[in-house]
């Protein structure tokens, strides 16, 4: 038997033994233990170490709220770190570890901070290590050198680098009905919508429905209030309309009555079912949200409130009832409420030695003094605790006698020998989501409280939420909120039979109790009273100015213990009431929720991948692949042995010799058709398109309505009112958004219609001298020659059987044509060239030598039209139509978009004949060791076969007028500097007499 | 966010691209007016409160709507077909339909 | 001896820490004053800063609607650095960073400014050279610049996937050593407590509701905390540009106000030590002292006033952080919030005179302001003494879109939402 397991009780299988571990030692413990009961049950106190004094801590709470047991859960090379032990449910082999200490949790040399403790007080970071003004350490310097020390004494746990195997998922839902959290109020509230017929979920962050009843101790309709939960839920299941989610965190509340969700499917199993997930990242889309998340027990500021022993009363009251735990034989209770004397109860029935009750109050009610008396505990009223003794674990504290109305302590402090302190400061409901969903909390001064806003957003409170902490209440709320939900309303309530014990659920106001030693707020981040006070002092009195400045609510449980004390000792300062002091507002998450769950299925998987319908002829045949944008491109066919550049030469220098063909099939393809097409194209492109032949294309430039350059291509004219617009492969998404929008905003007069073709189309361009024989070769239904097609002409024919359309018009420079067939056939179509292309030297070609032959050919691609360049800067000039208005033409000719200094395309050649670089700047005066002035950067560069020489296109300040000048590249990133002269960008065939043929 | 597309129905905000304030008028194709080109292409009403705005059901039926929507609470007050008259909003209906 | 040093630190320890004074006293406003400044956030108080210490004028009030410090400055990523594409960004962004360098000391206030790098990533070819051409053109105005293979990448940052399996592998990258982090909160204490100090009134829960003018003229401001004259009136709202300027009567502004959600994981031991960005995606991320992972994204995309974000854009961060990070997916978010910013058409500021008589504008930081502060303020106290813009912030007109002198670092147009 555990020492510290109680005979009997609580809803643990003591028939089922675990088995884990914790800090490299063995324990066992219960199916139904958390970490924390089991490690309590085992005699463990100290569990962790805190932020910034590395205090020994315990278990501060039994829930989501812990600040102090904080471990790392282990799973194989994966780690988790900062996971509150009260919310690890125990299996076999279950691995954890202490965190935040060296060399162990017990011997932590962190500790030594303490010895700073006045000196570490709030804003300390701020007020020195400005360093020397001169030196070594100047500037921001010593600053570094000190911080590269505290980075690694700060921080909690380790987060491992080993990827995690685990799979997340993501849900979608929807409902009528959300009822978040499942003590009596949420368990009543969805029994009600459920059983109007409702769509209803009901999520429990917890393992097991029931909330407070669950350890309450209560007794509801003649049944122990555990056992009334568990058949209300027993009850729920049976409904198809139900959705249960235990172990689900809402944590979220997003506009739209859209809610997020986290449910940690298999966590607490030591091997996860088939298929399951680790979490499921729920999505939930509720017509009407019911929030029944109970509340919280809100520590008191003594000093020594801090040490490992020192706990909140329903914690240890929810150990004892829940799992069967007692956190201590010699129990005593400090309070400024009812709600410790239930506790006190509870733990005395559990077994244990309840030793006093210390309670701020001067007065107690007959009912208090009973329940004291049931626990044979001693009655300190108007007393409170001045001091906590022991080392890393509790012996004892120090009572005094205390007066609430001016918190004056006075008479000897007396000592108590205790290994175990609850405290009870009043509970906060939790109204983190309704407070998410907009609005400001009001304070409540009967209940010493913020209670819920005014509804921004589509939900009803229910319960402790409310500040209805009685059970009674709490059922009669969620049945009304359940109802109301759905828009029914139900005939009156028998009242059901609940016993319980008595209780005022108003505390008296106090907070915090003023004596020598430090008294925490925040208990992770070792926020004390007097660091609020200082924080006062210095002016830091906003809510907002306090968190910031001493981080009080910032830690793991953001500030769920320490908001309310942290406001009431600043109200204190102020002399102001605690609302004029504010309340911050609460952001997601309610707790904290793994990035692993949010990514969900995009975890390993982020984007789609595009691939063309020829890709895996090309991974077949030697590719290597190159990534653009979301596409795979074939980047060379590399030979054995080849270098990159040398396959774009050999692939270049064959194509223009003989022939090669390229996949082009990743072109951005919109098809427009409509009574109006031309005339929106001549609206759309900056030269005409309503002069266009049926049967011809033509290359055409789109502006931005601000006058720079968008997107170029080529477009053909399929029928009278049939155009297929070719797009760059990067814009033809935007391309078509821009249609859109035209069409459908501007000018929904225009008849047309734009549908995106892109996948629906392969494309292969094939060029060379060679190409026509080539197609002839294969062609079938058609002639291609120069009659029948003649550049810029579009036929129809079959290749291999396949239906293909032709057009030629060329990138390379060399006659060339353009195949399309359906993608189904792509590869079919493809392979067919091949074939027929062998006997003519045909080479399939990549990117590389792509970019290579249209640098040679000085055309434009996305690397020049950058969102900064306009037609003009691009030589593109003689493409604006001066005969009608389009999109950008009563933009682009003002000031700044004409004047003399912009940057002009140019080509460039390498004097020193040694390659160029992508990004390389352009200079006059070359210096290298300072390099400056700047007057332009090369955009594309590569090794010319045709012309044997490195060559570059680059957008030059001054552009043509430069031509034929001398310059140098400065590029000292890569250390790269030469000579270089600026020539015209058409480097080859300049007047296009190859591809005219 | 959700925007109820008129022809969709309710849709989360991750299907729709933001198109802008939806106050502004393209001069037309034609005019010389820099002033009104300059306006229609840089300026922007920026209300905090609620804001006419055009939205595209990119990732569904791709129509343009023009949305009333509070940019303070994020609250949607209307959505309509951005082509404006009932006659185009119904051919788009009946487009997207067939 | 200084205010602020570790001998005050020891002094002030040893009686109990009672003797600090306010960092920045709380005063009632003044009828008049020489200069008044719209905003209480890091530019608005860098602004009177500088006023003060460069220009004497210490008359000069700053009004903050709520508490200071509680705009942008306080809810941004904290990253500073000065790597721009195009010279009129970089010129003052390098401006602004050696006044960074600086800072702690300058304004006796540990603004811990750690400058522990920023490092674009390549996962293209293509993207490698858009990269070097920003590099080289920061080495050409003198500003540190060096590209990265993905060893070095590997050896800085150990815990990202560099593996040639990613879906987007990393081929390289571009480092600005001397970019870095600092404590937001502490940069607007620090002005404050700098601009209090020598003079400077700064006024909370004061919130503007009004201009006075004589024709033209602005001539001062209502508040809520009654009527305020001044010779001059300077806007630093940021996010809140739109409906001061409505105030004012001018409704149209190359400004949108959108929302930016930021988040932080809780605390771990320290694992990422610079400054890092996607190149696939919007993605950026560092670490803080505190030992939590600051990082945000994209934009939520449309015009919002409210700091609150929405889902979709929480999904796709997480999902890009994880692309980078695999070891990261069991690490939690703790905290996520959203700032309103102020973008602009070109996704520039606007530091410029006017546009009415007695106005003076400081807005259009997009997402970019925090790493400005202090340049913004330089800047536009110079423009608000001199009534001329300093050669830093002369390419930030009001005007220059409709000039057709867009200063579009990203290259994408009138599209706020892109920038």
């Amino acid at each position: 038997m555990s020492p510290r397991r109680s005979d009997a009780g609580g809803r643990i299988d003591r028939l089922r033994t675990i088995r884990f571990i914790f800090d490299g030692a063995p324990y066992t413990g219960h199916a139904g233990d958390t970490l924390a009961s089991a490690l309590l049950a085992n005699g463990v106190s100290l569990f962790g170490r805190s932020f910034k004094y590395h205090r020994p801590r315990g278990v501060l709470s039994a829930g989501v709220e812990e600040p102090n047991a904080l471990v790392t859960v282990l799973r194989g090379e994966v780690r988790e770190p900062n996971i509150a032990a009260t919310m690890i449910e125990i299996y076999d082999g279950l691995t954890a570890v202490s965190q935040n200490r060296f060399p162990s949790l017990s011997w932590d040399v962190g500790a030594v901070n303490q010895l700073g403790g006045k000196v570490l007080s709030a804003g300390f970071y701020y007020k020195t290590f400005m360093g020397p003004v001169f030196g070594p350490l100047k500037g921001t310097r010593f600053w570094m050198f000190c911080e590269h020390f505290i980075r690694r004494a700060a921080g909690l746990g380790r987060a491992g680098t080993a990827p995690d195997t685990a799979r997340y998922e993501r849900m979608n839902a929807f409902c009528d009905v959300l009822v978040v959290g499942s003590g009596p109020a949420g368990l009543i509230a969805a029994k009600a919508a459920t059983d109007q017929g409702a769509r209803v979920i009901l999520a429990e962050l917890e393992p097991h429905f029931g909330g407070s009843a669950n350890w309450s101790g209560e007794v509801i309709d003649d049944m122990p209030a555990a056992d009334w939960a568990a058949r209300t839920a027993g009850q729920l299941e049976g409904h198809d309309n139900v959705r249960l989610l235990p172990r689900t965190t809402v944590w979220g509340y997003y506009d739209g009555n859209t809610l997020a969700a986290l449910e940690r499917v298999t966590d607490h199993k030591e091997t996860p079912g088939k298929g399951e997930p680790r979490h499921r990242y729920w999505t939930i889309r509720a017509k009407t949200v019911v929030l029944a998340t109970g509340s919280f027990e809100r520590p008191l500021v003594f000093p020594g409130n801090d040490r490992p022993g020192v706990m909140l009363a329903h914690a240890a009251e929810r150990y004892a009832n829940e799992y069967g735990v007692l956190p201590g034989d010699r129990i005593a209770l400090f309070t400024n409420n009812d709600s410790a004397y239930r506790a006190a109860l509870a733990l005395k029935k559990a077994g244990a030695a309840i030793v006093a009750v210390v309670d701020v109050r001067p007065e107690l009610s007959s009912e208090m003094r009973e329940l004291a008396g049931e626990a044979e505990a001693e009655i300190l009223s108007g007393h409170a605790v001045v001091a906590t003794e022991g080392g890393k674990a509790l012996s004892g504290f120090k009572v005094q006698r205390f007066d609430m109305e001016s918190g004056a302590l006075s008479g000897d402090a007396r000592s108590i020998h205790a290994d175990c302190l609850l405290m009870s400061g009043g509970w906060s409901p939790t109204i983190h989501l309704a407070s998410q969903a907009g609005a400001r909390a009001e304070w409540n001064e009967a209940l010493q409280a913020f209670l819920p806003p005014k509804p921004t957003q589509k939900w009803i409170g229910a319960g402790a939420f409310n500040g209805h902490f009685k059970t009674l209440e709490a059922i009669l709320d969620g049945r009304n909120a359940g109802l109301s939900a759905v828009g029914a309303t139900g005939t009156p309530m028998a009242y059901p039979s609940i016993e319980s014990l008595p209780g005022d659920p108003r505390p008296a106001p106090v907070f915090e109790i003023k004596a020598a030693g430090k008294s925490f707020v925040d208990f992770q981040h070792d926020v004390t009273a007097e660091d609020v006070r200082l924080a006062h002092r210095e002016g830091f009195i906003s809510v907002e100015h306090l968190k910031r400045y001493t981080t009080l609510g910032m830690a793991t449980d953001q500030g769920k213990n320490s908001n309310i004390p942290g406001l009431a000792i600043m109200a204190e300062a102020l002399g102001k009431p605690i609302p004029e002091v504010g309340t911050t507002r609460f952001r997601p998450p309610y707790s904290a929720v793994s990035i692993g769950s949010l990514a969900a299925e995009r975890f390993g998987d982020i984007k789609p991948e595009r691939l063309t319908p020829m890709h895996d002829w090309h991974i077949a045949n030697g590719a290597t692949m190159y990534a653009a944008g979301l596409w795979y491109r074939p980047m060379i066919y590399g030979l054995s042995g080849e270098t990159i550049e040398q396959a774009y030469v050999r692939e270049a220098k064959a194509t223009r010799e003989s022939a090669g063909i390229v996949d082009v099939s990743t072109l951005g393809k919109i098809a427009m058709q409509g009574p109006d097409a031309a005339e929106f194209l001549d609206r759309v492109y900056t030269n005409m398109f309503s002069t266009l032949a049926v049967g011809k294309a033509r290359y055409g430039l789109m502006l931005r309505e601000d006058g720079l350059a968008f997107d170029d291509g080529t477009t053909w004219r399929l029928g009278e009112q049939d155009f297929l617009m070719t797009t760059t492969t990067a814009n033809a998404g935007k391309v078509m958004q821009h249609l859109e929008y035209y069409l459908d905003v501007i000018w929904p007069e225009l008849k047309v219609h734009v549908t995106s073709v892109t996948d629906e189309w392969a494309g292969a361009a094939i060029g060379g001298p060679k190409a026509r024989a080539i197609l002839a070769a294969c062609v079938t239904g058609t002639a291609v020659d120069n009659a029948t097609l003649p550049f810029m002409g579009i036929v129809r024919g079959k290749i291999a059987g396949v239906p293909v359309m032709i057009c030629r018009l060329s990138f390379s420079g060399e006659m060339a044509f353009e195949v399309y067939c359906g993608a189904g056939y792509g590869t079919h179509v493809w392979e067919a060239l091949v074939e027929a292309g062998k006997p003519f030297g045909l080479v399939t070609y990549g990117l590389e030598a792509l970019g290579t032959m249209r640098i040679e050919k000085g055309h434009v691609t996305g690397a020049e039209i950058d969102g900064r360049t306009t037609a003009r800067d691009l030589h593109l000039d003689w493409m604006l139509s001066r005969k009608k208005p389009f999109i950008g033409s009563a933009m682009m000719d003002r000031e700044g978009l004409i004047a003399p200094d912009r940057l002009e395309l140019v080509g460039l050649i390498a004097l020193d004949n040694r390659p160029l670089n992508g990004g390389a700047h352009v200079v006059e005066v070359l210096d290298e060791a300072n390099p400056h002035d700047s007057i332009g950067h090369i955009t594309a560069c590569c090794y010319s076969p045709a012309l044997g020489k490195h060559i570059a296109l680059a957008l030059i300040k001054g552009g043509k007028a430069r031509h034929g000048s001398r310059a140098f590249v400065s590029d000292p990133l890569r250390n790269r500097f030469g000579p270089i002269e600026i020539v015209s960008n058409h480097f080859y065939d300049p007047d296009g007499s190859r591809m005219h043929g | 966010m959700l925007i109820t597309c008129p022809y969709c129905g309710p849709r989360d905000v991750i299907e729709f691209s933001y198109q802008g304030d939806g106050n502004r008028a393209r001069p037309q194709p034609a005019s010389q007016n820099l002033d009104a080109w300059n306006a229609y292409v840089y300026d922007r009403l920026n209300p905090a409160g609620d804001h006419n705005e055009i939205w595209q059901h990119s990732g569904g039926c791709r129509a343009h709507l023009r949305v009333v929507r509070n940019t303070l609470t994020h609250e949607i007050s209307s959505t309509t077909f951005a082509r404006g008259d009932h006659k185009s909003a119904a051919r788009h209906k009946a487009e997207g339909k067939s | 001896m200084a205010e602020y040093s570790a001998f005050s630190l020891l002094k002030n320890a040893l009686t109990g820490n009672k003797d600090w004074k306010p960092a920045w006293r709380k005063p009632d406003p003044k009828a008049s004053y020489d200069v008044i400044v719209i905003g209480g956030g890091g530019h608005g108080l860098s602004t009177a800063y500088y006023l003060a210490k460069e220009h004497g004028i210490t008359n000069v009030a700053v009004l903050e609607k709520g508490w200071l410090g509680s705009g942008n400055v306080g809810r941004n990523t904290t990253a500073v650095r000065s790597n721009y594409l195009l010279p009129a960004n970089t010129r003052f962004y390098e401006h602004s960073m050696k006044l960074w360098e600086n800072l702690s000391h300058d304004l006796n206030y540990n603004v811990m400014f750690s400058q522990r790098g920023c490092l674009n990533l390549a996962h293209t070819p293509a993207q490698f050279d858009d990269l070097a051409r920003r590099g080289n053109a920061m080495r050409h105005l003198g500003v540190d610049a060096e590209l990265m293979t993905t060893a070095d990448i590997a050896r800085l940052v150990p815990a990202l996937d560099v593996s040639g399996s990613a879906r987007f592998p990393v081929i390289g990258g571009l480092m600005q050593r001397r970019a870095g982090t600092a404590r937001h909160d502490a940069v607007a204490w620090g002005y404050a407590r700098g601009a209090d100090r020598r003079g400077v009134d700064i006024v909370e829960n004061c919130e503007v509701t009004g201009f006075l003018r004589d024709g033209d003229r602005i001539t001062g401001v209502t508040t809520t905390r009654g009527e305020i004259r001044a010779k001059k009136v300077a806007l630093a709202v940021a996010g809140s540009t739109g409906r001061v300027m409505q105030l004012a009567g001018i409704d149209h502004m190359p400004i949108e106000s959108h929302v930016l959600q930021a988040f932080v994981s809780e605390s771990l031991k320290p694992i990422i030590d610079t400054i890092l960005t996607f190149g696939m995606g919007h993605f950026y991320i560092s670490q803080s002292d505190k030992g939590g992972l600051v990082y945000g994204g994209d934009l939520d995309g449309y015009n919002s006033y409210a700091q609150r974000g929405s889902l979709p854009i929480v999904d796709e961060v997480m999902s890009e952080m994880l692309a980078l990070f695999p070891g990261l997916a069991r690490v939690r978010m703790l905290r996520s919030w959203g700032g309103v910013c102020d973008m602009s058409m070109d996704g520039s500021p606007i530091i410029t005179t006017g546009p009415l008589p007695g106005m003076y504008l400081n807005c259009g930081w997009c997402y970019g302001g925090f790493k400005a502060t202090p340049a913004s303020g330089w800047c536009f106290a110079w423009t608000i003494a001199k009534d001329e813009p300093h050669e830093f912030n002369a390419p930030f007109t009001l005007d220059r879109f409709y000039r057709g002198l867009v200063i579009d670092d990203k290259g994408q147009g009138a599209t706020p939402r892109m920038h």
